[in-house]
Order: C-alpha cells, then sequence, then structure tokens
C-alpha cells in the first residue's frame, strides 16, 4: 500500500487478530486524525463505521492485518488488508446477518453479521476479495453526500 | 433533557464521565450487539446495554454518543470503567433491565 503523496492524511494502523481488547484503537486514531481535517461530520461518521467494522472484522477472523487511511480534499479512502483464513464465499458473507465469528466474539456483542453490510452502506465505492487461506481486502471511498441523498447513517 | 435529567429521574449511578452531564440527550439505543449500535445510534444519543467489556466505551466515543447505561446490575469490568476515566466517556449503571430503562427513558420524551 503505498500512501498517496498529495495526501492531506495517511496513515496505516497494524492491527492484531484476536486483541480484542486494543480493539477500537485504530479507529479512534483515524476519528481523530481526520478530525483535524474540514471533512463534513456525515462522511467523518461514515468513515469512522467503516474503519470500525474493518478493524473489529480483522481482530475477529483474522491473524493479522493493516487499515490504511488517506484523505485527499473531502475523499477518504479506507483499505482494509489482512492475512487470515479468507472468506470462501463472498455473497454470502454480505448477508446481513451471516457470521462465522467465534463464540467468545459472539459474546461480546461481535459477530452481528452486520459488518460488511455497515461497511457497504457507509461506503460510497466498496470492493471486497478475498483468498482462501491468505487473506482478505477491502477497499472503500467515501465521497460528501449531499444531505437526504441517502439513507442516514 | 440533560444527561444530569436523565441520571436523576431514572436513578442511574454515572461511575464515570461526569463533567458531560450538562449534555442534551438526542435520542435512545439499545442493544448488545456492537454493529447493530455502529450502524444506527446517533450522536448524542444514550445506549442501553448489559455488555460490560471496554470495547463499548470505543464505541460511545467513535458515535459521540451521550454514554452508556450497564442495565440490569450488570458490573462493568475494570478495565472499562479505566478506559471511560481515561476518555471522559459517560459510563452509567443501573439495576432496573434494558426493557424497563428504554421504556422510562421513552417516557420522559427521550425519542
Amino acid at each position: 500500500m503505498t500512501p498517496d503523496p498529495e495526501a492531506s492524511f495517511a496513515r496505516t494502523y497494524p492491527i492484531l487478530g484476536g486483541g480484542f481488547f486494543l480493539a477500537g484503537r485504530a479507529s479512534g486514531e483515524v476519528k481523530r486524525g481526520l478530525g483535524e481535517l474540514p471533512l463534513p461530520p456525515e462522511l467523518l461518521r461514515r468513515v469512522v463505521i467503516a474503519t470500525y467494522e474493518a478493524e473489529m472484522n480483522i481482530v475477529i477472523h483474522a491473524i493479522s492485518g493493516e487499515i490504511s487511511v488517506s484523505a485527499r480534499d473531502a475523499c477518504v479512502t479506507v483499505i482494509a488488508a489482512d492475512r487470515g483464513p479468507g472468506i470462501p464465499n463472498i455473497e454470502q458473507a454480505l448477508v446481513p446477518g451471516y457470521s462465522t465469528a467465534s463464540d467468545k466474539a459472539r459474546s461480546l456483542g461481535f459477530g452481528a453479521g452486520m459488518g460488511l453490510t455497515n461497511m457497504r452502506r457507509c461506503a460510497d465505492e466498496f470492493r471486497i476479495s478475498s483468498e482462501l487461506e491468505r487473506g482478505t481486502r477491502v477497499e472503500m471511498h467515501f465521497r460528501p453526500r449531499s444531505p437526504g441523498a441517502k439513507e442516514k447513517l | 433533557m440533560t444527561v444530569a435529567e436523565v441520571a436523576q429521574t431514572l436513578g442511574l449511578d454515572v461511575l464515570t464521565g461526569h463533567r458531560t452531564v450538562s449534555r442534551e440527550v438526542t435520542g435512545g439505543c439499545v442493544s448488545d450487539l456492537l454493529s447493530y449500535v455502529m450502524g444506527t445510534a446517533q450522536a448524542g444519543n444514550l445506549w442501553i446495554t448489559i455488555q460490560v467489556h471496554p470495547n463499548i466505551i470505543g464505541v460511545v466515543e467513535l458515535l459521540d454518543l451521550a454514554g452508556v447505561v450497564v442495565a440490569h446490575g450488570q458490573t462493568p469490568e475494570e478495565p472499562t470503567i479505566d478506559k471511560a476515566r481515561e476518555q471522559g466517556i459517560l459510563l452509567l449503571t443501573s439495576k432496573e433491565t434494558a426493557f424497563a430503562l428504554a421504556g422510562r427513558l421513552y417516557a420522559l420524551g427521550v425519542r
């Protein structure tokens, strides 16, 4: 992942699989970092929700991964790539409520099968690819939305 | 209605985040599924849950919620309280069930 040299914000956060205690830390840093830019609050909100879901998916399912966030003008890109089991059936994984999370993750209130759904709703462009036994990559692009144009998030 | 008024009326215990009690409560959310909260709660909402682990504080922070009420006499884990204190996040507890709290909150006009 090469950072955009023209970006006003560009960071990569390493995420540890199974690290429930630290989970959410990267998303918090993204919120604070992007919060210093003149971005519309609705855009920042969607980026933060999607980044959190991406972070949690790495924590829940993968061995490790990275989340890269960059902003250029009012456009934000979030790329989450992990080393992990991969997703056998992406179409199924995108069905709201479908989850393969562990009992431990579920007992903490994760693994509701809404992570990818939330990401897809928040992002203006959403791409996911996965390779079994290798890992999964999610790429999301965010742009300001006109008020009331889409469902409230 | 402010957090302080809600806390007083419903008899909630304020564990951390005392400095934020003058904040207006804009609505509520009841769920123990974190992704559900991430996808539906709005800034300024009060969240009622029985989850007690530190990740709930992260959700409150990321969504800029008014705070989180741990219901039904559940005790937040120590790291949860520590994290909330460090970040100045409003963490409340109640002996009442999530259902009862939500009903009373709704009756107070928090919609």
